[in-house]
Formats: structure tokens, C-alpha cells, sequence
């Protein structure tokens, strides 16, 4: 079901021209509102009238990651703070969370293109939705929440975690669309099967899977584990939330909304645009955005656009499911972990030195998350109850900074891996293809 | 009166403990007492030996995690009620035992236990004042 025909199934021509009218607007908006920003186009030698159509957006600079940290907390705000109604943040590649405020008209734009995605998934009015992603600063539950009110369906915020009682309003509230992670729709696959539940007297429809990479294959065991259509969905706090894309019932690719959020592919290496079709780095611009009018954000993760014509009858391009990463980020029970956020911690801890190696496994469902620090004498101590203090005392600095539960493991010096240059500090043993 | 022991940081791997032992072997170093702490994760073995710089050098050259500890060699009566008797005025001074392990070998008649107290000096005031003989170090490291 299209919620928004009209943006959603645009003729090519009308959407341009509808871009770039938008396009000129934010970067007006960015140019007198945001000293950041006026800063970077006026070195970058551009000004708003030179934005004339969709097209000039090449002549525009990117923005980064790192602009968000050096303008922490509400230096990129092109509007007031009291007309910010809602801030989220997600993590940063340090201490400092990256934050994103949202005006009124922002939230409503959310819960539009999250209710689209909704849509995409065959979603309707007379669905009841249950939304087991996180609720909190994370965009995840909030933002598919106010898609699933926009839409009109049932909302249960039941947020992650406490499978049982997933299952068990599943079962006595018929829920219909399921939305958390993929990883997360397995374990509540695998307790239903401990339960001695048969998911095939669910009625769930569809299901709306992100905040994570996730393969073909893992697709083809959800389905085939529950009995819905699993619906790979993307977005990312600096852009909006979840909402950016998703794909619709043919499973071929995300569309993007992009009367609202433009995208680009780019070489990582370059900068410049590649070809149509070729792959590379996503980039997104809010064309829409009020509360910040992000230009050219660099995403990091590396996908294609399909200019072709979709069978489903919406004109608005779709990207590919993302492939990988230009940086070092990981994606850890669909949270966003830096390795440099590791290592601050790991040196904050009085006297650790920072050899230290993150191991990320996936022995059942669930990604599992360890860290092993070798123990130097300048850490060692005769007593038992002061290494477990030390062991104990790191896993607790390395929730409050990640947001998840590492198994903290002490190790003897010299086993950890030296290398020259560039040390090999994270060892992925999941395979995502 | 306080002694060096050594205590060395260990994996929960097969093989570790029989690394260390083995260097120290051939290095000639003589292992008088030892104790190993575990836990689920990883261990403290816990050493008196009879040439203590020696030994550190040699495990620290082989990338061994190292420190030494100060603890009290005493004698306590060979008898039922022998501990009882060394621990009451410890307690009665309010003395922490971190923990303590025993040697084979006697200097006389009273068996030899080594004790970490959480202060080792309150801990030789309290025991010189009540009688408890307490083994010089020379003395240990030839036992």
C-alpha cells in the first residue's frame, strides 16, 4: 500500500524540479542560519543563488561525522532551541554522542517517510504494529512508533528485549508488523521454539528489519522461521531516523524517499559522484530538514542506486542493501560501536595501556561483543579481588559509553597481535556478505 | 621479617602454569612454596623462591606479567588449635588475612605459614607482642 502516491510515484521531471527547489531552500536556510555552515561555503567559494537546480548539488561541500563532533552539542541547529522539540543522539567516534534536534514540522516528516516504510511492507490502517526496537535516544522505536500513529495501525511500544512477553502479546493482540532487528526476530524465533509456540498461528504479516547489516540468506531463514515478509529497512540519526528507505513487497532494493532525503553515491576515495548504477559511498542531503539542513552527509556506508523502474509503480530510486563500511565502524546488536570509543575507555581506566584486541562473534543469534586487555605489570595485582575490581570497573565505564554488555577477558602480555603500523584491533568473526 | 613473594599473572589456558615452572626450572631457580588462586578466567600463582631477583628477571624476559608481594613467614603451633591461637590476636587487633598458604619443610618443631596480611606491619607488632615467632627471610629462602 503507497501511503504517499503522490510523492512516492512522482514523474522523474516533477521530482527534480521538486528537489531542487528544496535543495535551494535548505542551503538558504543552512547559509544565513548556521555559522558552521556558512563558514564551509564560503571557503568552499559557493553561495545559495548558486544552487539553481538538483544538479548543482555537486558544487556543494560534504559534511562529516567529525562536523557533528566539533560542533557537539546544538552548533549545526539552523532554528532555535526552543523550537527544537525533540533531540536523539547516537554514538560518536568518541565520548560525545552525535545529536540530532527535530522541529514540529521535522518530527511530522519523519513519521511521514515512517509510515511510508510502513507502507512499503504492505502496512495499513488496520494493522497492529509492535515496535520491539529500543525506545530512548536511539532513533529506532520512537521514530517507526510515530510512522506506525501516522499511518493510523495499532502501536504496541513495546520497545527491545523481554522475549517472552513479545511473544506473548503477539499472541493475545494479534500483532501484524513487527519491527526490530533482524537478529532480534531470530531470538524471538528461537524462544518461540523453546516455548513450544507455533509462530504459523501468528498473524503477522510483515516484517521491518534494520539498524543492522543482514544478508540474503539470513533473510531467507527468518522467513522461513516466521511467517512474514521480512523487509529490510534503513536510516540513520544524522538524516532523520529510520525512514530514509525501505524496501517494498518486491524485495529488490530500498526505495529511497527522496523528495525529502537526497541521495548520492560517491567515490570515498575522490569525492566525486560516480557513474548511475556504479557503487560507492551513500551520501544524503535533508532537503526538507528544519531543524538541521544537512548537506551532503557522508555516510559512510558503501551501496548503489537502481535508476530502473520498480514493478511496485513508485518512481523514487532505490539503493542497494549495504555492502560494507569506508571506516571502522561496527555494528554491534544494531548499535553503532568506534573502536575509538573503546580504546578512550580502556586509557581513562587508571594505568591501562591500550593493547587490547575486540573480538566480534555470533555463536547463537545474537552478536557477542568481547574485549581482551592484556594485563601489564603497571595494572597487575597480587589480588584476586583487584583484578576482578579492574575487570568489573571497565565493563562498566565500556556500558555507560557503548550502551552494551562487553565480556571484558584479562590476558597475558605479548598474546595480543603487535603490528607495525596500523594495529589489528578488531577481529570480526560474523561473515556478512 | 617480611618476605618477597612472587606472583605471576596467568591465562585459564592448558600449558601455563608448566611454561612458568619449566623456566624457572632451568634457570635453577627452587621453588620452596607455591599457591595458584584461580578463578573462572584467569589465575595468580604465588611463589617463594630461593633466588627471587633471578626468577623475576627470567619471567619478565620471557614477557611474564610479574610483582612482588610482601608476606609474613610464621610458626604456628603443629597441634590442633595451632591457627586458632595465631589468629586471635590478630583478630583481637582487627588484622585483615588477605590469604595464606603453608610450607612442606619445619625450622623446628611448629609448622611455617605464610601469610598476606592487608598490613603487614600492624600485623608483626601484633604478633611480636603476643610471642608468635616470625621466620627472617634469609632463613625462609634456604628452608
Amino acid at each position: 500500500m503507497i501511503f504517499n502516491e503522490k510523492n512516492e510515484c512522482m514523474s522523474r521531471a516533477d521530482l527534480q524540479r521538486l528537489q531542487g527547489e528544496r535543495l535551494r531552500d535548505a542551503v538558504t536556510r543552512a547559509y544565513e542560519n548556521v555559522p558552521f555552515y556558512r563558514k564551509k561555503f564560503d571557503e568552499h567559494g559557493v553561495k545559495p543563488k548558486d544552487i539553481q537546480s538538483i544538479k548543482d548539488i555537486s558544487k556543494l561541500p560534504f559534511t562529516t561525522k567529525d562536523d557533528f563532533r566539533s560542533t557537539y552539542p546544538f552548533g549545526l541547529f539552523a532554528v532555535p532551541l526552543k523550537d527544537v522539540i525533540r533531540i536523539h543522539a547516537s554514538s560518536g567516534t568518541t565520548g560525545k554522542p552525535t545529536v540530532v534536534g527535530y522541529t514540529r514540522e521535522d518530527i511530522d516528516v519523519w513519521a511521514e517517510t515512517c509510515a511510508r516504510t510502513l507502507g512499503c511492507g504492505g502496512g495499513t490502517a488496520d494493522d497492529i504494529l509492535q515496535v520491539a526496537y529500543g525506545y530512548g535516544l536511539f532513533t529506532g522505536g520512537l521514530g517507526v512508533h510515530y510512522g506506525g500513529e501516522k499511518l493510523g495501525a495499532t502501536v504496541i511500544p513495546m520497545s527491545g528485549g523481554n522475549t517472552k512477553k513479545q511473544l506473548m502479546l503477539m499472541q493475545d493482540f494479534g500483532t501484524t508488523l513487527l519491527a526490530c532487528t533482524p537478529s532480534y526476530s531470530l531470538q524471538i524465533a528461537e524462544e518461540a521454539a523453546q516455548d513450544g509456540i507455533d509462530l504459523s498461528k501468528l498473524k503477522l504479516k510483515a516484517g521491518f528489519f534494520g539498524a543492522e547489516p543482514w544478508t540474503e540468506a539470513m533473510r531467507q531463514q527468518i522467513e522461513q522461521r516466521l511467517p512474514l515478509k521480512a523487509i529490510d529497512i534503513y536510516g540513520l540519526s544524522e538524516v532523520m531516523g529510520p525512514g530514509v528507505a525501505s524496501e517494498c513487497l518486491e524485495q529488490d532494493g530500498l526505495h529511497v524517499f527522496e523528495d525529502h532525503y537526497y541521495p548520492e553515491i560517491i567515490d570515498p576515495v575522490t569525492g566525486e559522484p560516480v557513474e548511475a548504477g556504479q557503487p560507492g559511498e551513500l551520501v544524503f542531503t535533508c532537503l526538507t530538514k528544519r531543524a538541521i539542513p544537512l548537506i551532503r552527509y557522508r555516510t559512510r556506508d558503501l551501496s548503489r542506486l537502481n535508476e530502473a523502474q520498480c514493478p511496485c509503480g513508485r518512481t523514487i530510486r532505490r539503493m542497494a542493501r549495504i555492502t560494507g563500511r569506508t571506516d571502522d565502524m561496527l555494528i554491534i546488536r544494531g548499535v553503532n560501536v568506534f573502536p575509538s570509543q573503546i580504546e578512550e575507555v580502556l586509557m581513562k581506566v587508571e594505568g591501562v595501556e591500550p593493547h587490547y584486541v575486540i573480538v566480534v562473534d555470533k555463536t547463537g543469534v545474537m552478536d557477542e561483543l568481547e574485549i581482551k586487555v592484556e594485563v601489564s605489570e603497571a595494572i597487575f595485582s597480587d589480588e584476586i579481588k583487584k583484578l576482578e575490581h579492574l575487570q568489573r570497573k571497565i565493563h562498566e565505564e565500556m556500558r555507560s559509553m557503548l550502551s552494551l554488555s562487553a565480556k571484558i577477558t584479562l590476558v597475558e602480555p605479548k598474546t595480543i597481535e603487535r603490528s607495525l603500523g596500523k594495529a589489528k584491533r578488531v577481529i570480526d568473526k560474523r561473515e556478512v556478505k | 621479617m617480611k618476605v618477597k613473594q612472587l606472583s605471576i599473572f596467568m591465562e585459564n589456558r592448558a600449558g601455563r602454569l608448566a611454561e612458568v615452572v619449566r623456566l624457572l626450572g632451568e634457570a635453577k631457580v627452587n621453588i620452596r612454596a607455591l599457591s595458584l588462586a584461580d578463578t573462572s578466567d584467569f589465575g595468580i600463582l604465588r611463589l617463594i623462591v630461593n633466588d627471587v631477583e633471578k626468577a623475576v628477571k627470567v619471567l619478565r624476559d620471557a614477557g611474564h606479567t610479574v610483582s612482588l608481594t610482601d608476606v609474613v613467614t610464621v610458626e604456628v603451633p603443629d597441634t590442633p588449635g595451632g591457627l586458632a591461637s595465631v589468629l586471635d590476636p590478630l583478630r583481637g587487633a582487627g588484622v585483615n588475612v588477605e590469604y595464606m598458604y603453608a610450607f612442606v619443610e619445619k625450622v623446628t618443631d611448629k609448622a611455617v605459614v605464610i601469610f598476606r596480611f592487608e598490613n603487614a606491619d600492624a600485623a608483626l607488632k601484633v604478633l611480636s607482642k603476643a610471642g608468635i615467632s616470625v621466620l627472617p627471610s634469609e632463613m625462609v629462602s634456604k628452608l
